[in-house]
């Protein structure tokens, strides 16, 4: 039996998988920056309208960052799938000989480095502004790099179901934020704690119990509505 | 006994079938036991030692409430079975249920309300249940929303299954996340394990209206899908003939 068709293995397949969304990405540098002003907009509005107090703001830093954090995220969320269900790509990935699965690992993972990264990068900047403790900085850090992987997975998700409509931007913040509770929760439970001088361990412990779960569970769902909307 | 009726059930002939011959008792009993129900809670039932008469707003809140969970359960399998057996029929039980549960949740937490501005002093308190039941809500607008966003009813329906099984598996995480954040509310008033801490004389109207309010829900489910049955099956012949006979 020849074999006219040269078999791409699994590792190979990633990368390329890797490279081309950097590519993408780096044709579309625009997407990628709107999120971030917009998170450090957020921040800024936030003095303005409720009070410039360094004492309130120091306390209300937390919650803010990581508000603003979510609310940036959900903006990048219609990067993730739109221009590749608009030029056929994703109904290739899904003809792929390789699991969607990974594929939608690998593009979550890349989604995730031009997203949540430079926001983790500005995120101490701001926090500063808003007056948190040089000292609490690194246990907002630790959080925001344990938490954004899941807002990104989560709303992959929300994305992949809601690729295939024209209007779907506030459907997914729709979708996607009762969702995302637990780990606003627990990540702002760890920096609170690490401000009232308690361990920040157990916090720390379950958002990465949520990390695991979301890295091993959510691709299930979205490469199964990725199936889905390329039906449609 | 003769299991060909319980398969019959999944095809939406049958179930219009049955269901129209169902349709009345569960009307009838329903409507009997919330009657009972809340004339014995309302007015025969005795007072509440500490919290007075306005504990009897209790014959309200937790039927509905416990509804409001269970129907996002009872949604949460209808989607594994429409993604597993492909039945159109848990399709069409998740678009019907959808509104009820989301309804049944604000029900739920407007009694609430009612009840805590005499008891805890104020309508509101970001309490571990109340939020917990303010996120179920934000859910079921979710389900809601995703659906009708769809035009294609196959796709809404499968779309929609993907998003009640994302949300089961969360609505634990977000229990037990918002439990550890902050609670005041009381525990669970039944308990299938242990015996109520309440006397038989209040206990008993409670457990009429839950199973009225069961019946009830299900009378108002079972018209509904036999609505969106009519309307998804209206090219068949059996429909046309139903409708022009």
């Amino acid at each position: 039996m020849s074999q006219s068709v040269e078999y791409i293995g699994l590792g190979k397949v990633l990368k390329e998988v890797c490279l081309r969304e950097y590519l993408c990405a780096f044709r579309h540098r625009q997407a990628f920056i709107n999120p971030l002003v917009f998170f450090a907009i957020i921040i800024a509005l936030f003095p303005l309208g409720v009070s410039p107090d360094p004492k309130f703001l120091s306390m209300a830093s937390v919650g803010v960052v990581w508000v603003g954090a979510l609310l940036s995220t959900m903006l990048s969320l219609d990067n993730l799938f739109m221009k590749d269900y608009e030029d056929g790509s994703l109904e290739q990935f899904v003809l792929s000989a390789q699991p969607l699965y990974l594929i939608m690992l690998a593009k979550s993972f890349v989604h995730w480095t031009l997203t949540g990264l430079p926001l983790i990068i500005i995120s101490p900047l701001l926090a500063m502004m808003l007056y948190l403790d040089f000292e609490h900085l690194p246990a907002l850090m630790l959080t925001l790099i344990m938490g954004t992987p899941v807002i990104n997975l989560i709303g992959g998700i929300g994305a992949a179901l809601t690729v295939s409509l024209r209007s779907s931007g506030v459907l997914v913040s729709l979708l996607v934020l009762p969702l995302t509770i637990p780990v606003l929760i627990f990540a702002t439970g760890a920096v609170q704690a690490s401000i009232d001088g308690a361990s920040i361990n157990g916090y720390i412990a379950i958002l990465g119990m949520l990390l695991m779960l979301s890295i091993t569970l959510a691709p299930f769902a979205t490469s199964a509505a990725i199936k889905l909307s390329v039906s449609n | 006994m003769k299991w060909t009726f319980f398969h019959k059930l999944g095809s939406p002939k049958w179930f219009f079938d049955i269901s129209g011959k169902l349709l009345p008792w569960f009307v009838v009993t329903g409507i009997l036991l919330l009657v009972i129900g809340s004339i014995w809670g309302l007015v025969f039932a005795p007072k509440d030692y500490q919290q007075g008469d306005s504990f009897r707003i209790i014959y309200l809140h937790v039927p509905t409430a416990i509804l409001a969970q269970s129907c996002y359960m009872m949604m949460a399998v209808s989607a594994l079975v429409s993604l597993v057996w492909k039945m159109k029929l848990a399709d069409i039980f998740i678009t019907s249920a959808a509104p009820l549960g989301a309804l049944f949740t604000f029900l739920a937490l407007f009694t609430g309300a009612v009840w805590g501005k005499p008891t805890w002093g104020t309508w509101w308190v970001w309490d571990a249940r109340l939020t917990a039941m303010l996120v179920l809500l934000f859910l079921y607008f979710g389900v809601i929303s995703l659906q009708s966003a769809i035009d294609d009813i196959q796709l809404a329906s499968k779309a929609t299954s993907i998003l009640v099984l994302v949300g089961v598996v969360n609505i634990p995480i977000i229990k037990y996340s918002v439990e550890w954040w902050n609670t005041l509310h009381q525990p669970a008033t039944f308990k299938l394990t242990e015996k109520p801490a309440m006397v038989p004389e209040m206990w008993m109207p409670l457990l009429v209206m839950v199973i009225g309010i069961y019946c009830f829900f299900t009378a108002v489910v079972i018209l509904r899908m036999r609505n969106e049955i009519l309307m998804r099956e209206r090219k068949t012949k059996w429909v046309q003939a139903f409708i022009f006979k």
